[in-house]
This record gives structure tokens, sequence and C-alpha cells, in this order.
């Protein structure tokens, strides 16, 4: 039986092989996002260990990471004091700054789009795992005011040499513009940076630049001398300490910045599984066919082995294996396809700026196992269905003589069809009508039940369609149409399956569609009514800029209010929290704000205006604890405002900020022109002023609303590709179907082509067919994703999609697209099917 | 119900010794290891099949009983529709009956469920089928060794050789079926049937799609195992010379057995189906 199923598989190896693309499709994506964010992980493991010492002494509550914003420093006495404890072979003091960006040669800044540009002082201080933290490349380490040193990676990248002097931007201070001879390059810790850019300098430019020229630190970083362990040294100075200070080891700080990493990408990880599971959720649609149909054209044969024998379980399982063999195949194929695209994936995060060239992607052995095991039972599931329907085969249908496969009633799967449709829009009503917790999943889960209930109702919710499309074909094309109209409902599971492949990659796009126009627009429409102020300056990721600039713009020609806006990380009701600081003096001319309770403009220090949402948790006069950093503080609710989606959360005046602390950076400014001012002067004004700053920039209402758009934009058309997979797969299932019935058909091609059909019509009668299947895949998907996309929109008006648009250009240009392909898929088929020869045809048995 | 084999035996030229007969009524042990024994090898007792719902039914089989002697070579003959491929459906376990009960051996197999009905055929009864049915993708060979391949069992090589030889195909066993000949093919489907010693084999018009050549080889094979190894078989045909080689003919009309003839001859059976259709 092995023998007899191993054989019966090489015989039908290429169709078996066009079923297994999907599952390499869908297996790639799973491996690769695996590969790939373990490639991450290891480059955020080598940065957090390479960077830090054995024990840091810091300002108590202070964490690692580039969150600490907080200005509270460790002073340069402490360091000598600690120097002198049992235990330290040597103490050195770190000057750090997280907003610093090296002016490339072009003028252009490196870097600013996401990771950090970093600016610390030179030690020779060894990291946690005995390596040296910098290591040099070339020339030597600045040692005096006037000389830097960059990595390698960032010195390339701006195109400077050693010898030349390298401008560069700080964000603290009022001299924003800073240049320095770079004596020397050096590479970090571990190699990997992942795109951030390293600016050293000696350690009294850093503590002049970044602290004043007070003698202070971010913090001191200690090793232990021989024989004595991380954790005895933590404890030998945490117990020398002054209060205000804690001692931790170097492996709590770099878990602490670890954690950061990954939660900022775990979102990469989360978005590349998803594609990963929709592939092989339309591939299954694939292989369930591709066996079908195979199974169909054998039932003789498999008749005849249970005549002579064969259990109904050796023949099921004779064709689970050539399913096995299918998923291993496209698990093997899959993963090298993982490598691929989790290497094409690392140089595009470089084009984003996010280098991870020091870290080589390999394959885990957890990778592999979860790629194997995914591709396998994916298919193995898939592929049951038919092999139970194998085994069903009746075994006397091997003495008949035109075997027709029993096609069961559809009514049980109808049913099953309809309750899970009717489960999904139940998910999808509770999610949207009502008030439990988890409204996304409810309604994630319903959109994943419609399209399931819907694929297995199609042969029966496709009826309709098809009805209607064969009266056109019938029409246009006449006795050819009418036989590729009569064909497409021949086999209705056949062509649901196959429709429905094609369906559901439709009804995502649809979806993304639905949801991204209808951000875009609720978008314009509250920029429209949300931005008061004449122009914003800042940059997409927020880097803060010192306030000095921000007076030095307001004393432009022209302006009449600027206002500040500032973001800091906080701990609030015991959560990690970005909270935003306003200035409540100028904010109200800038922002329409409703208050709810009290007045905007008497927000003061230690006080906090709290979201209508949030008004049964804060009433006014309550205090709310706030942790900044190391400080705590009991801010005061002095009022209520209502909620929109450019405002939201706690808003603390800027003055609070600077009370609790906070190195004062704004992150963005507000600002509205004297009334017939010349904008033109106003804004040639500004960006003079910020000309050292190249990374922060000024916009008009209509730039922000372009710049939003485009980053929506860019986000779906990577949706978009990914989808595309989806439909390339289905494509492939549509091209497979049709291969797979000319075959099965060929005694009828025969004697259709010996009563008269020329090749053409033939050819025709094929592309007909493929047409009506991609026209009713694409019609439910879109009628779905439509649906689906309402659903979404609505479920996120409070998250601030209030606005529904449905892009009906692009819905008819969808319908179009999948006519094309549906002639495309036809080409091969039909190309086969004229070819035959018309006399071995008929005598086909 | 006594019938001799002396005509065949004397054919062959070697004595079986004994007349093999058929008794009338079950009991007695099964035949299948080549020696004579006095029970039938299947026997169908009031058999109704009926097909379709309604206005459409179809009296296939009306309460039809008969017997199949061990060592036996016996024809179905009747006009398309009168029954004879249900007849043999039934008798061979491949369909199920309405009523009535169809005994192998000394197994009452209207009773068993089918993965005991699925061995029962797997080990007690062989398939010659008109269009062959051999796996295209399997050689000679593997094909005549499929039915103990799918058992999990290992073939008794004198036994294979002896059933080789007979088809005359040694020398081209590692061939595919399509490098075969049809009267070559049919000959592997008839080693393929009784290679695991089948204690009855059921033939479909094995002749059916071969030219007369052709299927005089196949009806030569099957003769002769009967004569040599005792082998029991059931055939249903429509060509009278084929029915002509057996023992016993039975006719078939509207799902019941009209006529039976022994020791038949092409030209008798040949009349006798003109009288038929007369």
């Amino acid at each position: 039986m092995l023998k007899a199923s191993w054989k019966s598989f090489l015989a039908r190896k290429l169709r078996l092989f066009m079923s297994a693309i999907a599952i390499v499709l869908g297996v790639g994506f799973v491996a690769g996002s695996l590969i790939f964010t373990d490639g991450l992980s290891r480059t955020f493991t080598g940065i957090s260990e390479g960077g830090v010492g054995d024990v840091h002494v810091r300002p108590a509550g202070a964490s690692g990471g580039e969150d600490s914003l907080v200005s509270a420093t460790v002073p340069g006495s402490l360091l000598s004091q600690v120097r002198g404890l049992k235990g330290v072979a040597q103490a050195d003091g770190n000057v750090m700054d997280f907003a610093t960006f090296v002016i490339g040669e072009n003028g252009k800044p490196i870097g600013g789009q996401g990771p950090p540009g970093i600016a610390v002082n030179y030690s020779d201080a060894p990291s946690m795992t005995g390596q040296r933290i910098f290591r040099l490349v070339d020339g030597r380490v600045p040692t005096k005011a006037g000389e830097v040193m960059l990595d390698t990676n960032t010195a390339r990248r701006a195109g400077y040499s050693i010898g030349e002097t390298v401008p560069f931007v700080v964000s603290v201070g009022d001299q924003p513009r800073q240049s320095g001879t770079l004596v020397g390059t050096m590479e970090f810790g571990q190699g990997g940076m992942a795109g951030a850019s390293l600016v050293v300098l000696d350690t009294a430019s850093a503590q002049r630049i970044f602290h004043g020229g007070k003698d202070v630190y971010n913090d001191l970083q200690l090793t232990a001398a021989d024989g004595v362990s991380a954790d005895e040294l933590r404890a030998t100075v945490a117990a020398a300490l002054p209060s205000g200070y804690e001692a931790v080891t170097g492996a709590k700080v770099a878990d602490e910045t670890k954690g950061e990493f990954e939660t900022m990408l775990s979102f990469i990880n989360t978005f590349l599984l998803v594609f990963g599971g929709v592939s092989l959720f339309v591939g299954s649609f694939l292989i369930i066919n591709t066996f079908s149909i195979l199974v169909a054209q054998r039932s003789r044969e498999l008749a005849m082995f249970r005549a002579i024998g064969a259990k109904r379980g050796q023949v099921t399982r004779s064709v689970l294996l050539e399913a096995l063999v299918v998923g291993l195949i496209g698990a093997t194929l899959g993963t090298f396809f993982g490598l691929v695209l989790a290497q094409g994936i690392k140089v595009l995060f470089k084009s984003f700026g996010l280098d991870m060239s020091g870290t080589p992607l390999t394959l885990s052995l957890r990778t592999a196992l979860i790629a194997y095991a995914v591709g396998i039972i994916v298919t193995l599931i898939a592929a049951y269905l038919p092999a139970r329907r194998a085994g069903q085969v009746a075994p006397v249908a091997a003495m008949r003589d035109d075997v027709a496969m029993a096609e069961g009633s559809l009514h049980g799967r109808v049913v099953v069809g309809a309750v899970v449709m009717a489960l999904g829009a139940l998910g999808m009503g509770l999610g949207l009508f009502t008030d439990v917790g988890e409204r996304m999943w409810l309604i994630g889960a319903g959109i994943f039940g419609l399209v399931l209930g819907t694929a297995m109702t199609s042969p029966v919710v496709g009826r309709p369609f098809l009805a209607v499309l064969g009266a056109a074909y019938r029409r246009m094309f006449g006795s050819v149409g009418h036989m590729a109209a009569e064909n497409s409902v021949r086999n209705p599971r056949r062509t649901a399956a196959t429709a429905s492949a094609l369906m559901i990659g439709t009804t995502l796009v649809a979806m993304m569609a639905v949801i991204g126009a209808s951000t875009t627009t609720s978008l314009d429409k509250q920029i429209k009514e949300q931005f008061a102020a004449d122009y914003l300056v800042g940059n997409l990721v927020g880097t803060g800029f010192s306030p000095a600039i921000t007076q030095q713009i307001a004393a432009v020609d022209g302006v009449d209010v600027v206002s500040p806006l500032r973001f800091a990380p906080v701990q609030i009701e015991g959560k990690r929290d970005y909270v935003t600081a306003i200035d409540p003096a100028t904010f109200g001319r800038v922002t329409p704000v409703t208050m709810v309770e009290g007045r905007l403009t008497d927000l003061g220090t230690d006080e906090i205006l709290v979201p209508d949402t949030k008004r049964s948790m804060a009433k006014v006069g309550a205090t709310v604890p706030v942790t900044f950093g190391s400080k705590q503080i009991q801010a005061k609710v002095a009022g209520v405002y209502e909620e929109n989606p450019s405002l939201s959360g706690y808003l603390f005046s800027t003055k609070t900020f600077d009370a609790a602390g906070l190195v004062p950076l704004d992150n963005r400014v507000f600002i509205v022109a004297d009334e017939g001012a010349d904008t033109a002067a106003l804004k040639a004004g500004v960006e003079k002023v910020l000309e050292p700053l190249p990374t922060v920039t000024i916009k008009d209402q209509a730039d922000f609303a372009e710049q939003q758009r485009g980053q929506i934009d860019q986000m779906l058309y990577m949706i978009y590709a990914l989808l595309g997979l989806a439909v390339i797969i289905a494509v492939l299932g549509i091209i497979n179907t049709l291969a797979l019935s000319v075959i099965e058909r060929t005694r009828e091609i025969g004697l259709l082509r010996a009563v008269g059909l020329k090749r053409r019509q033939l050819s025709q009668m094929i592309r007909l067919e493929s047409v009506a299947i991609a026209l009713l895949g694409a019609v439910l998907g879109l009628g779905l994703g439509v649906a689906c996309g309402i659903a979404v929109q609505r479920a996120m008006v409070d998250e601030g999609i209030t606005e529904l648009a449905i892009p009906w250009l692009g819905i008819i240009g969808a319908v179009v697209l999948a006519a094309v392909v549906g002639v495309l898929a036809a080409v091969w088929p039909a190309r086969r099917g004229a070819r035959l020869d018309v006399l071995e045809a008929i005598q086909t048995a | 119900m006594f019938r001799t084999q002396a005509r065949h035996a004397a054919a062959t030229g070697e004595g079986t010794g004994g007349a093999r007969g058929a008794t009338a009524g079950g009991g007695g042990g099964a035949a299948g290891d080549g020696t004579p024994s006095r029970a039938p090898a299947a026997y169908l007792s009031g058999v109704t099949k009926t097909y379709g719902l309604g206005e459409t039914t179809v009296q296939a089989l009306d309460d039809v009983s008969v017997e199949f002697a061990a060592g036996e070579f016996t024809a179905v003959m009747g006009p398309s529709g009168s029954g004879k491929s249900t007849l043999m459906h039934c008798a061979a376990g491949l369909d199920t009956v309405d009523s009535g009960g169809v005994w192998i051996g000394e197994t009452d197999i209207t009773r068993l469920k089918d993965n005991d009905l699925t061995e029962l055929r797997r080990d007690r009864v062989g398939f010659v089928f008109q269009s062959f049915n051999l796996v295209t993708t399997l050689s000679a060979r593997e094909n005549i060794l499929l039915p103990l391949d799918i058992a999990g069992r290992r073939p008794d090589p004198q036994w294979f050789e002896s059933v080789v030889q007979a088809t005359g195909l040694a020398d081209r066993l590692g061939h595919r079926p399509a490098q075969l000949s049809g009267g070559q093919q049919q000959r592997v489907a008839c080693a393929r049937a009784m290679v695991s010693r089948p204690e009855i084999i059921f033939a479909d018009e094995p002749t059916g799609n071969l030219d007369s050549l052709s299927g005089a080889e196949v009806l030569g094979f099957l003769r002769e195992s009967v004569d040599q190894r005792g082998q029991t078989i059931v055939m249903v045909t429509h060509d009278p010379s084929a029915a002509g080689r057996t023992d016993r003919v039975l006719f078939l009309a509207d799902g019941r057995i009209v006529d039976e003839m022994r020791e038949p001859t092409a030209e008798r059976v040949l009349e006798r189906m003109k009288a038929f259709e007369g």
C-alpha cells in the first residue's frame, strides 16, 4: 500500500507541487517572521548587554533605555566615593543623550526616523560580557573638546573620514548645533546597532553640552574586581550609597532596555505571522480542491483498492500519506523561502534605518520545528476531507464503466456554514453594539466566522450570481458561453472552493481599503477641525528640541502665538503611559478644547486635566499619584475636557514637567500667525530658526495632512503587497482547478472538437469558465470586505476613525482586475485543452 | 445436481480423481486450498435487491437462490438489465442486499460490518474486472502482489511462481501496464486475483475488452486454474463462446434465474440465448 501511494504520488507530482506552493508561501511567512525576529532579538540583546557594565549606580527610580528623560543625575563626587569601595576594579561616569543626530555631508541628518541618535562620553569600561563597550576600529579616542568619534556605520552613512569636521545637532541647551573633528571610528559592543547612530565625546565636552558644564553623570558604571560577582558588588555598593541613588546589576539594566525594544517591535512579528496565517488559510482551500479533484479522478482505482480488500482507513491513509509528502516538501521549501524572506525584510528595514547587518540571520531549531509542524498539520487537515471521501468510494464502483464520485448533498455543509456565518455575525454584532471588553477580538472573530461561513455556503450563495452571469454569457457568447456557464455550475463545490480562495484575499484587500479610506477621510476632517493653528513645528517621531528654539520662533515677525506640546512617559494608575504637557495659557488658541468642568487656562503646576472618558475614575478635586522617573507627585484633578481623536489622556502643564525634573524638551510647537501677516516671510523666518535642527520642520495644515496620509498610505501599500500574495495563491488555485478539469473532461473535449468546436472556441469556453470563477470570488470577497470594513470603521469611531469612506472606484477596478486575472489564469489550461488530439481524447477511457 | 469434470480433465490429460460435486445445502469445509470439497464455495439464499425509489424502482434481483460449487467454473448470462452484474456484486460482498443471505464458505456476509467484509474480500475473494483495473503506476509484479501488499503479508514464493508461470508473463513482470497488450494486462489482473489463494474468484466480463485471440488466452488461463488448482470461478459474460468453456451456465432474466445449463458448448449457449430473445 505504501509503495502504491508513493508511486501514485510520483505520477502526480506536478499537480501536487502546485498545491504545495501555497504551503511554501504560508510556511515561508511564518518561518521568515520567526527568523527575522530571532535576529532582531539577538541584535537587541547584543545592544543591551554590550552597553552595560557589571553594576550601575543611578538616581533611584530611573530605568534603562532611551526613555530616561529624567534630568536627575549622579554627582561627580559620588564617582570618587564608589571608586574606593571594596571589590570595585574600575568605576566610570556615563553621560548620555538619546537625541543627538549627525548631519551628513549632504546636510541631511543621519537617522532620526525611529532608531535613536545616541551621544556618550568615552570610557574604556568593559561591558558585563567582558568585552570593551567601544572597540576602536580606526584612529584614536577623543580626549579633548572639539574631537568626536563615530561608529563606523554612521561615519560611512554620513560620508566622513578621519580629520574631517562632523556637525551634529543636540536637543538640549541653547546651542543645538555642535561640531567636532573626527579622530576615530569604533564598533559598539557586539557589533549591531540596529540603525542607531553613536557620537562619542570626551567626558568634559559631554558634560558641557548635555549638563551645562556641571560635574554630573547620568549614571555610574562599575566593574567588579576578579572573583567578585555582580550581585556581590551591587550589595556592597548599595550599602554605601546615600539615599536617592540605587545600585543595580547590568543584567537588570539590560533586561529593562531589552523589554522596551521588544514591545516596540513585537508588532513586526504579529504583522508577519498574520500574513503567514492568511496564506495558509487560503492555501488550505487550494489543497482541499486539488486533493478532491485528484481523488475524484482516481475514484475507479480507489474503488478497485477497496474491492480487492483495502480497508476504508487504508485508502484514506494512502491519500493522507500523499498529503504528508506534499506538506513535507512545502515545509522544506517554505523554510528556505522564509530564510530568503527574512533576508529581504532585513534589507527593507535597513532602508527604514534599522540596520541589522551586524547580526547574521540563522534558522533555529525551534523555527524549523514550528515551520514543519505548521506546514504538515495544515496540509493534513486540508487533505483530510478529500481523503475521507476517498475511503468512502463504494467498492462496487470498480465494476462500473463511468464512475461518478458521490457528490453528497450540500445540505449539511450549507447548514454548518450558515451556523458559522450566524456566529460570525453575532460576534460582530456583540463587538459593535454592546459594551463587552474585547471588542476588536470579537469583531475579528466575527470577520473570520463570516469569511469561513461564506466559503462553506458559497456553492449555494454563489448560485444566483452564476445564474445571472450564465445568462449574460449566453447572450454575449452564444453556445460557447452557454457551455462555459454550465461547466461553472457543474461541480458547485469545486467552483466554490476555488472562488473562496480568491474571496479571502479580496475580502481582506477590500476591508483594508475601506479602513484606509475611512482613516484618511477622518484624519482630514479632524485636521480641518482641530488644526486651529497656522503652522506646526516638529517631526514625525516627535524628536524633542530645546524650548530656546520655541522662544526664537515666537520672536519671528508675524508670529502671534506659539504653544508647545511635550510628551513624557510616566507611571500613572500603576501603568506606564505617555502623557502630554501643554501651555495652559496658549493651548486654547491653537487647538479647540471643549471643557466639561473647570477652565483650561486655570491648569496649574501639579494639576491635571482628565478626559471625559475617565471622569468616573478621577473626580475634580481628587488627587492622582503620578511618577516621573524617580519623582512622584500627587496631581490634583483641575478639570475635565472632552476627549477627541487628536487630544486624549491626562493633560499636564509644561510647568509640572519642569518641576518634576524632566529635561525641558518641546516635541511640537503650534504657531498662530498675526492677522494679515506675510505667511511666506513667516515660514522663511521660522525655517531660519530651525536651520540648525534638520530633523525638525515647519508644516502648514496641508503639509501636515499630507504627511499623515503618507504614513497611512505607506502602511496600506505594505499590507496590499502582502495580501497580493494571498491573491497569487488563489490564482494558482484557479489554474490548478482548470487544468485538472481539462484533464478530467478530456473525452468530452475530444467529443466537442470532433463535432466541430474550433480550438479558439474551446479556449474561449475555458477562459469564460475561469472568468466566472474569478468574478464569483471577487464579488463575494468585495461584498464581504466592504461589510467587514464598515464594521471595523464603526468599531473604531472612538479611536478616531469617525468617517466612513468606501473607495468605489477601487472596488470597480478590483472587479475588472478579477476578470483579467480570470483570463490570465485560463491561458495555460486553455492551451492544454486546445492542444488535445481529438482522436486520442475520444478514446480515453 | 451432479456433474462431471471428465471432459475437461480428459482435455488437459490430468485426471483429478473423484467427482467434485456440489451438494445441496450449506455446511462442510471451505475450499480454496485446491483440495476438492463437497461444500459450495458460496451460495445465495432468497436474495432481493431493488434500486431507486418510487416509480423508477428497478427490481435487480428477485428472490434469487443459487450456489456455486467449490472447484467449479460458473458463467452467469443474461440480457442487459437482467441482474447478472448485481448478482455478482452481491455474491462478492461489493454491494448490499435488501433481504436474503449470502454465504462465502460458512460466513454469512450480509451480517458483516464493513471492515470484516473488506477483510473477507481481501483474504477469501478474488476479482477480475472487465477493464482490467490495474494500477498504471505499478509494474506487473507490483500489481499482482497488491492484495498481499494491502494485507501486509509476504507472498508465498512457490505459489507466486506457479501463478506467474501459468500466466506466461514471467519475462514481463517488470513492465508497466501501458507496456503490455490487453490480453497480457488481463492475465496480470487474473494473477492478482489468484495470488492470495482466494476461495472464489468473481470475474466481470473478463474478455469484454479483448479481441477473440486474447480473450481465448485469458479463458484458457482461467480454465486451467480451475482444472489444475481447483479454483472456484464465477464469471459474468455476454459471450457464448466464453460461456462454452465453463462447467455450468446460469441464465438470468428480470432478476430471476430462468435456466441452467451443464457442460455447455458455445453452440448450445447461443441457441439458448436466441430462445430468450425469441
